[in-house]
């Protein structure tokens, strides 16, 4: 270190390298590892995060599997899987943004990303018409919480059925606004021409994070829709 | 700068994805038993995987990040698997006639009476 010589002369200087390199980084690329490592890092959080969730869904399902059967058949299927396949689209949207980002079509990068805002938009507007159908017919728990029918002796345990659908669900589409607010912002800065095929971190960034947020979805629809369909 | 994919690849996964997604609605309405469960995680893992492998480059990022997606899936198996463990094994009987056939409470300590009074008495006519 002390032979002066070494280090290159405008090594602080703003003139010889890429304006979205910050000091701290030795190059774009150690940037971009470190900026992925990151946010890798916050989604294994999420992870975990929901794991929770899925650890008392596990748990319960055990204990009270009946009522998880009969709760399942409660959720409407169609709308379940039409909103896997709006959610999957998302992500290849998503994933077809970062590549024109990557190789620098600035349009083809907006359209991209206005196409997973439109999808997201779809899911959280069928979702929104669940949750009201689930008012309507009393399976809302401490709303009122009723079942008729045969199952009227499991209403107890569908109850918790319905408080982890909620919670989870819930949780999943407070993700899906966030990932729609990010969205609008990353769209607002594509417009603006602020990627380059040198530095588009923002772009694929925000599309880990919407990625995750699909994978969580691909979980809860056989989880909360499918199994137990058949049992009985 | 980091890898690019063919938009053929995206494509590509995407149907794989479709295709699951139809698979694991379809083994939802035929009676497999047991396997219903098993099954419908099995094809959501695999499309998870998918998503994760190339949607979010996992299969070409560096070491260090590939471990740290690893981890958040070694974690929350360690959360369920040892929660569930604890809550399964709870009412499970370690001995044949559960806990009092093992010996366990006031029987166990008349078995570990009896040998003792039985030496005493041995010892008794010894003498």
């Amino acid at each position: 270190m002390s032979d002066a010589a070494a280090i290159p002369a405008d090594a602080h200087g703003h003139g010889h390298h890429h304006p979205d390199l910050q000091h701290h980084f030795d190059s774009l690329q150690q940037q971009h590892e470190a900026a992925t490592l990151g946010m890798w890092l916050f989604l294994v959080t999420e992870v975990l995060f929901f794991g929770g969730l899925f650890m008392a869904y596990l748990l319960y399902r055990v204990w009270y599997h009946e009522a998880w059967a009969a709760g399942s058949r409660e959720l409407d299927i169609r709308l379940g899987a039409f909103n896997t396949i709006v959610l999957i689209g998302s992500s290849l949207t998503m994933a077809m943004a970062v590549r024109s980002s990557q190789t620098g079509y600035r349009k083809a990068t907006v359209n991209w990303l206005l196409g997973t805002m439109a999808l997201g938009l779809t899911f959280l507007v069928v979702k929104f018409f669940e949750y009201k159908d689930k008012f309507v017919h009393h399976h809302v728990p401490g709303f009122d919480f009723q079942v008729t029918g045969d199952h009227a002796g499991l209403a107890g345990p569908m109850e918790i059925f319905f408080s982890l659908y909620f919670t989870m669900t819930g949780l999943h589409a407070l993700h899906m606004v966030i990932g729609f607010g990010l969205m609008s912002v990353i769209t607002w800065m594509a417009y603006k021409g602020r990627f380059s095929p040198q530095w588009y971190t923002p772009v694929e960034m925000s599309g880990l994070y919407w990625h995750f947020v699909d994978i969580v979805w691909i979980f809860l629809f056989p989880l909360l829709y499918l199994v137990d369909r058949t049992s009985q | 700068m980091s890898h690019i994919s063919p938009k053929r690849t995206y494509y590509t996964i995407f149907a794989l994805l479709m295709g699951l997604t139809v698979l694991t609605v379809f083994a939802a309405f035929n009676h497999l038993g047991v396997f219903n469960f098993p099954v419908a995680i099995g094809i959501a893992i695999t499309k998870a995987t998918l998503v994760i492998l190339f949607f979010m480059h996992a299969k070409y990022s560096s070491q260090l990040t590939k471990l740290f997606v690893g981890m958040s899936f070694f974690f929350l198996l360690i959360l369920f698997a040892l929660t569930m463990t604890d809550y399964l094994s709870r009412g499970l009987k370690t001995y044949p006639g559960g806990a009092a056939g093992a010996g366990y409470g006031v029987r166990r300590a008349e078995a570990v009476h009896e040998p003792a009074a039985t030496e005493e008495r041995q010892e008794g006519e010894k003498h």
